[in-house]
């Protein structure tokens, strides 16, 4: 167990201290929200009506973004072939890693999504609900990113593979995300059948990210 | 054959179909030939595989 | 001249005891199966195809979409070699991961063009299906959309296929990622008929149109019949083509490594 400490401390002392991650996904999620009124216009009615959806959008295209540095660093520097050699299963090794990942990266664009929200007009109760929602749904999109990160780890030129390859997976993630913000916001359906959902969604990838990272790892020998 | 009023869209719909599957049929074929012709040629540069040289050739 | 002798062996095993004794395993006996049997299989698919194309022209006008449903022929079939192809490409995954099939890489990676040309199949007929039914090229109902992000999905691997160089590792990625996509597949399904339903509560925006009549029945399933066939002889004759690809890419890796030993 305190291999696995050790492990997370490590990922996110990195994170912390080299830093740039957190910031740049937080960044690019500023960047993307200030886009769409620049193609959907100005209107402040529409602006709130879709807000959540932006917001959803903005904060999913930033965490496949920051999926970079989770392998590939280590990958560099061979520590990741230390993690492969350990005698600490490699699930759970990953889901450290993904852990520390998604409080470093994942975290910070729940907690910047209210201030975006200002952006697009919306009030404080929406907000708050677009903020439970990626409470609920960024781990779901780390963990299934991962996959991506790990599939594409030795590519030197993977470019735009990961999104492409991992984007089709969040959808669930995305319609569930925003149904539960819209659900909160305007009804009919209740809060709390897409909110379950978007919850179960992010348990099941804790187990399938991990998993299939590591038979991407294990069978890339 | 009456098609009726959407005639175009039936015929484009089947004309689409054959023109994919046509792709498929033909990239098969092509990379077919490509590949025996390559064979063909480093068989006849004298690069064979060794079980082709160590075994009598199967039936 | 270990990294020569470990390349051979995928094809070619030094130890001929080691070579795989049952039929399909080993890529010759793959070969000299399969081969005299295309011919045999084309020619079943193109009768099928006559047959198929008879029945689903002749037959009868639907009372609400008139001659068009004659295109469901095409999409409903199409769409079920699309999740079909898929489900093939899984347990060839499982194959190469699992049991370490020689021959279940290829299997796989022959598979992903055929799966996805059916599916573009499937969504332009729906596409063509629609203008006329519903007024518009695209309708994001729960069936089509399925069916784009499957074909998105069959584009991703078959991008990943080509972007990692190495053959065995492009293998071994693409198999992860293939089950990865099989278990979410039921899940976006589920996802996308929920999110459906939720946007369009009134209408029923079903493009299979009304309840299936013996009539339409039974071209509908000769035209299935007809595409599996089409699948599994364009399947065996791609599987054929690639391990000759893997012969060519021994035989020439042979070459530079004799070449650089003179």
């Amino acid at each position: 167990m305190s291999t696995l400490s050790a492990l997370f401390m490590r990922d996110m002392r990195l994170a912390i201290r080299v830093g740039g991650g957190a910031w740049m996904g937080v960044l690019f999620f500023l960047i993307v929200v200030t886009l769409m009124p620049f193609a959907i216009g100005p209107e402040l009615a529409l602006l709130r009506r879709i807000g959540p959806a932006i917001l959803w959008l903005g904060a999913l295209l930033a965490s496949l973004l920051t999926l970079d540095r989770l392998f590939a660093a280590d990958q560099e520097d061979g520590s990741l072939d230390l993690i492969l050699m350990g005698r600490t299963p490699l699930q759970l090794a990953i889901i450290a890693k993904a852990l520390a990942h998604w409080l470093t990266s994942g975290l910070p664009l729940v907690l910047a999504a209210p201030v975006l929200g200002i952006f697009l007009n919306i009030d404080a109760r929406a907000m708050a609900v677009v903020a439970l929602t990626l409470l609920a749904g960024t781990p779901a999109l780390t963990f299934l990113g991962l996959i991506g990160a790990a599939l594409v780890v030795t590519l030197r030129r993977g470019g735009l593979l990961v999104p492409v390859l991992i984007l089709p997976l969040t959808i669930p993630v995305l319609i569930f995300g925003v149904a539960a913000s819209n659900a909160a916001l305007a009804g009919p359906v209740p809060f709390g059948t897409p909110f379950t959902i978007l919850c179960a969604l992010s348990l099941a990838s804790f187990v399938i990210g991990p998993v299939a990272a590591a038979a991407a790892f294990r069978h890339a020998e | 054959m009456n098609l009726g009023e959407h005639a175009d869209f039936i015929v484009g719909a089947y004309a689409a179909a054959a023109i994919i599957i046509a792709c498929l049929i033909l990239w098969v074929w092509l990379d077919y030939r490509a590949q025996t012709r390559i064979l063909a040629e480093l068989e006849a540069r004298g690069m064979t595989r060794r079980s082709d040289r160590a075994n009598s050739p199967s039936p | 001249m270990t990294e020569g002798r470990r390349l051979h062996d995928t094809i070619t095993p030094p130890n001929k005891a080691a070579m795989p004794r049952s039929g399909l395993a080993n890529p010759s006996r793959f070969l000299a199966i399969v081969e005299p049997v295309l011919p045999w299989l084309a020619a079943a698919t193109a009768l099928a195809f006559a047959l198929g194309l008879n029945q689903a022209l002749g037959a009868p006008d639907d009372y609400q979409q008139g001659a068009t449903v004659k295109i469901m022929f095409l999409h409903v079939p199409s769409a079920w070699l699309g999740m079909f192809c898929w489900a093939l490409m899984s347990v060839a995954a499982l194959g190469t991961l699992v049991w370490r099939h020689p021959l279940a890489d290829v299997a796989g990676k022959t598979a992903a063009p055929i799966g996805a040309a059916f599916t573009l199949i499937c969504l332009v007929t729906g596409s063509l299906w629609g203008r006329p039914t519903w007024g518009t090229y695209w309708v994001w109902d729960a069936r089509l959309t399925s069916v784009l992000v499957l074909f998105l999905m069959y584009l991703g691997v078959i991008a990943l296929w080509r972007t990692v160089e190495d053959p065995s590792r492009a293998a071994r990625a693409a198999a992860v990622l293939t089950l990865v996509g099989a278990v979410n597949l039921p899940i976006i399904k589920f996802s996308v008929d929920w999110w459906n339903t939720l946007h369009q509560p009134a209408s029923v925006f079903r493009l299979e149109g009304p309840a299936i009549h013996p009539a339409i029945l039974t071209p509908l399933i000769v035209m299935a019949i007809t595409f599996t066939l089409l699948f599994v002889t364009l399947h065996l004759a791609a599987m054929r083509n690639e391990i000759l690809r893997r012969r060519v890419r021994t035989l020439m890796l042979m070459q530079a490594q004799t070449a650089g030993e003179t």
